[in-house]
C-alpha cells in the first residue's frame, strides 16, 4: 500500500520510499524512513496535496508524490 | 587594541526562527543582496561587543546540505570556502529530530559550531523538554538556549560566540555519525587513497571529502577533479569503485543508507537528551489550522484574507499617494518657479520630478502590500496559502507559492514580482516573474476606462473584465508554452514544511517591509531617472519646431477679441465671458502641443513605426501614446490627451478626449485591440527594472520584453483582422 491511498485521521508505518534520484532524497532526509510513523492529517480542499505529521512535524506532499512513500501497518489513530 | 574581527554563519532550517535571531544579533544593521551568480537573498549584519566587530551572514534557510538546491550549495559553499570563523546552528527546539540532520551535517564539515535551541518554550508547551547540558555532551558542541521572539538568550549567544572563536584547540574528532562497520571501513580506506594522492593539497576535511565521493556527490567530485589534478580522476575512480561495491551489498543507493545512520545517531541522541513531559498537551497552532485550511472554510477565508490584502493596500494607500501627488506637484512648482524658463526647467520638471515622481507615487502600495507579505510570511500562513492553491497553480506547472506573487500583479507587477523571492525553484520564479505582467496592473486600468468607456457604453464593464480574463487565459497559455520549452523541467517537489503558526514581531515585520521597499526606491531611481530624461528628450526634441501656424498671434488674437466685451460686461455675464475666452485660448495652446509632439523625435518615432501598428488598428498617434506608456502605462492616456489636442482640464478633459476619439476614426474593434496590446506589451520601467534586478540577467530582462512585445502585436493582430474578417469592424 501507498501513502496516496490512506484516509484522513489514519496512521502507518513508511517501508521505503521507491523512486529515484534528489526527489526520494529529499523525502529521505525530510524523515520518511523505514520504520517512522505518519499521520494523515488533512487533504487540502482541493484533495490535492496532503498534509501529513512524522517526527513531530507537519509536512504537506502532492498525492502523486505520496503515492511513492509504501507504508504497512495502515491503522486509525491519532499523534 | 585593534578590536578583533569575527566572521559567524548562521545556518539552521526554515522556520527554525532564524531570521528573528538574527534580527536580533543585528538589529537594523543589515545589508541585504544577492549572493553572487544566483537569485537567493544574501543578508549581512553587522554589529560590535566588548571590543569584538561581529559580522553575521545569514546563510539560506536548508534542511540539509546536500547540494541538492541553490539554497544548500550557497550555504555549503560559504562554509567550505570563506571559512567563517563560527557556525551557529539554529534548532527549532521543537522539532529537535529533523533539525538534527542539518546539526549532524555541520559537525562533519569540522568547523566550530554552535547549537542554538530556540522556542524552547513553545517546546515545553507541547510536553517536551531538553536536556541542553547532554545534548552539548553527548555532540560535542556548545549548546545555547534562545527564544528568539522574546529576545531572550541573545546576549549568551554572542558570549559563547566570542569563547568559541577565541578557542584555538583542535576541534573534537569523536561524537560524530557512525555509519556502520561496512561503510566506515570504506570511508577509512578511500581516505587514506586521497590523502596518498593529494597530500597537503586537500581543500577539507578528508573524512568529509570521502563520504561525499561516496554519496556521489557532483560539486565535490568536480572540486578533487580540480584540485587533485593530475591524479583526480583517480581518486574519483577508486570513489566510484568502492561506491558500487557498497551498492551491491547493500542492494540501495549509498547515501541512502548513510541517510539512515544519520538519523539511526539522531534517534540514539533524542532518546538521551529528550524527556516527554507528562501533563496537557495543547497544539493550538494545530487547531486554528483545522479552521485556516479547513475544507469548507479554508479557501473562502483564503479569498477574504487576500481581499482585505488588496482593501487595505488601495484604500489606505490612497492618502498618502495624495500626499505624495500634492508633494511632487508642490516640488515641481517650487523649483520651476525659481529657474529660468528653459530646458534646464523643462528638463528638471517635466522630465526628472514629473516621470519619477509617477512612479514614487506607488510607494504607499508597495510598503502596505510588502508589510501584508511578511505578515503572511511570519505567522506561518504563507505555507498555507500554498497549500490551498497548489492544485490549482500545478495546472500551469507552478508551484503553489506563486500564487500570491501573481494575484499580487493585479495591484502592481513591480511589487509583485520582488515577492517572487519566496519561490525556492529558480524556474518556478523566472516562469512566474514571466508571465506576471499578464496580470493586468492598476496602473493599466485608466487605459481601458478611457478607451471602453468611450466605444463600449454600457458594455464596458463587460469589455475591461474580458481584458483582464484575457490576461488570465494567456498566463495559462504561456506559463505552459515556457514550461515545455525555454524552462523545460520537472515542477519543484511540494516537499513543503507546514510551521507552526506563530505571533509575529512588529520589529521583524518591519524590517521585512523596509527590506524589500529599500530595493524598490534604490535600485528603481536610477533606472527610472534615466528612462524618464530620456522619454522626455524624445518628446521636447527638437527644440527649434517650425509651426505651421502662429499660435502666439492667434493667442493674442483671442486676447484683443475679448478684452472689450469683458471690461463692459460685470458681474456673472462677464465671468462667462472670461471662462470661454480661457476656453479659447486652451485649444489653441493645446493645438500648439499636439504640433509640438507630432513634430518631436517622438512623434517621428510614432510615424515610423506606424506601417508596425496599421495592421493591428493604431495610428501613429496610438503608437507615440503606447511608446510613451513604457515610462508607466497610465500615461498612454495622459499622451492621448496631448495627441488629440484636448486643452480643458478635469473631467471635462476627460469628455473632450472621449469625443475626439470617437472622431478620430478610432472604432470600438481597434479600441479593443488597442486594450489588448496596452495589456500585454512591454512591462513598463519599474517593472523591467525589477525583473533585470530580480532574474539577475539581461536575458531574461530582454526575454520578457520581447516575447512580450510580440505577443502583444499578435493578439492585437488577431483580434482587430479577425474581428474586421467577421464583419465587426
Amino acid at each position: 500500500m501507498n501513502l496516496s491511498e490512506l484516509q484522513e485521521g489514519q496512521i502507518a508505518t513508511v517501508v521505503r520510499v521507491a523512486g529515484k534520484g534528489s526527489f526520494r532524497r529529499r523525502l529521505l532526509e525530510m524523515g520518511f524512513l523505514r520504520g517512522t510513523e505518519v499521520y494523515v492529517e488533512k487533504y487540502a480542499p482541493l484533495k490535492d496535496p496532503i498534509e501529513l505529521i512524522l517526527k513531530g512535524y507537519h509536512v504537506s506532499l502532492r498525492v502523486d508524490e505520496a503515492a511513492w512513500v509504501q507504508v504497512e501497518n495502515v491503522r486509525l489513530g491519532a499523534t | 587594541m585593534a578590536p578583533h574581527s569575527i566572521t559567524v554563519a548562521l545556518a539552521g532550517n526554515p522556520n527554525s526562527g532564524k531570521s528573528t535571531i538574527f534580527n536580533n544579533l543585528t538589529g537594523t544593521r543589515q545589508k541585504v543582496g544577492n549572493w553572487p551568480g544566483v537569485t537567493v537573498e544574501k543578508k549581512e549584519g553587522h554589529l560590535s561587543t566588548n571590543g569584538y566587530e561581529l559580522t553575521i551572514v545569514d546563510l539560506p534557510g536548508t534542511y540539509s546540505l546536500t547540494a541538492y538546491s541553490i539554497e544548500e550549495i550557497v550555504a555549503r559553499d560559504f562554509i567550505l570556502d570563506e571559512k567563517p570563523d563560527v557556525v551557529v546552528d539554529i534548532i527549532d527546539a521543537s522539532n529537535l529530530e529533523r533539525n538534527l540532520y542539518l546539526a549532524t551535517q555541520l559537525r562533519e564539515l569540522d568547523t566550530k559550531v554552535i547549537y542554538v535551541l530556540n522556542m524552547a518554550d513553545v517546546a515545553r508547551q507541547r510536553g517536551v523538554k531538553i536536556d541542553g547540558e547532554k545534548l552539548s555532551e553527548l555532540l560535542d558542541v556548545p549548546v545555547v538556549f534562545t527564544v528568539g521572539n522574546k529576545n531572550e538568550g541573545t546576549d549568551q549567544l554572542l558570549k559563547a560566540i566570542i569563547a568559541v572563536a577565541e578557542t584555538d584547540i583542535e576541534l573534537p574528532r569523536t561524537r560524530r555519525v557512525y555509519y556502520g562497520k561496512d561503510i566506515e571501513k570504506t570511508i577509512g580506506e578511500l581516505s587514506t587513497f586521497i590523502k596518498d594522492k593529494m597530500g597537503k593539497r586537500l581543500p577539507h576535511s578528508v573524512r568529509w571529502i570521502a563520504v561525499k565521493l561516496l554519496e556521489k556527490d557532483k560539486i565535490v567530485q568536480a572540486r578533487t577533479l580540480q584540485a587533485a589534478s593530475p591524479e583526480g580522476e583517480a581518486i574519483l575512480c577508486e570513489a566510484e569503485q568502492k561506491r558500487e561495491t557498497l551498492r551491491q551489498f547493500f542492494d540501495e543507493e549509498p547515501e541512502i543508507v548513510m541517510t539512515d545512520h544519520r538519523y539511526g545517531f539522531i534517534a540514539g541522541i533524542v532518546k538521551e537528551a529528550l524527556k516527554t513531559v507528562s501533563g496537557r498537551r495543547i497544539d493550538i497552532s494545530r487547531q486554528v489550522d483545522q479552521i485556516l485550511t479547513n475544507r469548507l472554510l479554508g479557501l473562502p477565508i483564503f479569498v477574504f484574507f487576500i481581499w482585505a490584502m488588496f482593501q487595505i493596500t488601495f484604500s489606505l494607500g490612497t492618502y498618502p499617494m495624495g500626499w505624495i501627488d500634492s508633494g511632487v506637484g508642490w516640488l515641481g512648482g517650487a523649483i520651476g518657479g525659481r529657474l529660468p524658463q528653459g530646458l534646464l526647467h523643462d528638463l528638471i520638471v517635466d522630465g526628472i520630478i514629473a516621470g519619477v515622481g509617477s512612479v514614487i507615487i506607488f510607494l504607499p502600495n508597495i510598503l502596505i502590500l510588502f508589510f501584508c507579505i511578511a505578515l503572511f510570511e511570519d505567522t506561518g500562513y504563507m505555507a498555507r496559502a500554498a497549500f490551498l492553491m497548489d492544485k490549482v497553480m500545478h495546472l500551469i506547472g507552478l508551484h503553489g507559492k506563486s500564487f500570491i506573487p501573481l494575484l499580487m500583479g493585479f495591484g502592481c507587477n513591480a511589487p509583485a514580482i520582488m515577492a517572487t523571492r519566496t519561490l525556492e525553484s529558480e524556474k518556478d520564479r523566472i516562469l512566474t516573474i514571466l508571465i506576471n505582467p499578464l496580470m493586468s496592473c492598476s496602473a493599466r486600468l485608466p487605459v481601458y476606462i478611457l478607451l471602453a468607456g468611450t466605444f463600449f457604453g454600457v458594455k464596458a464593464g463587460n469589455a475591461i473584465f474580458s481584458i483582464y480574463a484575457l490576461g488570465i487565459v494567456l498566463a495559462i497559455l504561456v506559463g505552459r508554452l515556457f514550461r515545455s520549452t525555454v524552462l523545460r523541467g520537472k515542477v519543484a517537489p511540494f516537499v513543503m514544511e507546514l510551521p507552526p503558526y506563530r505571533a509575529p514581531m512588529f520589529k521583524g515585520l518591519l524590517i521585512h517591509m523596509w527590506d524589500r521597499s529599500k530595493i524598490f526606491l534604490k535600485k528603481m531611481g536610477g533606472v527610472i531617472l534615466i528612462g524618464s530624461v530620456v522619454v522626455w528628450f524624445l518628446s521636447a526634441f527638437p527644440q527649434d519646431i517650425e509651426y505651421s501656424r502662429d499660435y502666439e498671434s492667434e493667442i493674442a488674437a483671442v486676447h484683443a477679441k475679448y478684452e472689450t466685451p469683458i471690461l463692459q460686461l460685470q458681474g456673472n455675464s462677464g465671468e462667462a465671458l472670461m471662462r470661454q475666452r480661457d476656453k479659447a485660448i486652451s485649444a489653441v495652446e493645446a493645438q500648439k502641443a499636439r504640433e509640438k509632439v507630432e513634430k518631436s523625435y517622438m512623434g517621428y518615432l510614432g510615424k515610423a513605426l506606424a506601417p508596425i501598428f496599421a495592421p493591428i488598428g493604431m495610428d501613429w498617434r496610438g503608437s507615440v501614446a503606447v511608446i510613451s506608456g513604457f515610462v508607466a502605462k497610465e500615461i498612454v492616456v495622459s499622451t492621448m490627451g496631448v495627441l488629440y489636442a484636448v486643452g480643458a482640464d478635469g473631467t471635462e478633459r476627460n469628455e473632450a478626449l472621449k469625443g475626439a476619439l470617437k472622431k478620430s476614426g478610432m472604432t470600438a474593434l481597434s479600441a479593443y485591440a488597442m486594450m489588448a496590446f496596452v495589456l500585454i506589451y512591454v512591462p513598463c520601467l519599474a517593472t523591467v527594472a525589477v525583473i533585470k534586478r530580480e532574474t539577475n540577467s539581461w536575458k531574461w530582462t530582454f526575454f520578457s520584453i520581447g516575447y512580450s512585445t510580440v505577443l502583444a502585436w499578435v493578439v492585437a493582430f488577431l483580434i482587430y483582422q479577425g474581428g474586421k474578417v467577421i464583419g465587426l469592424a
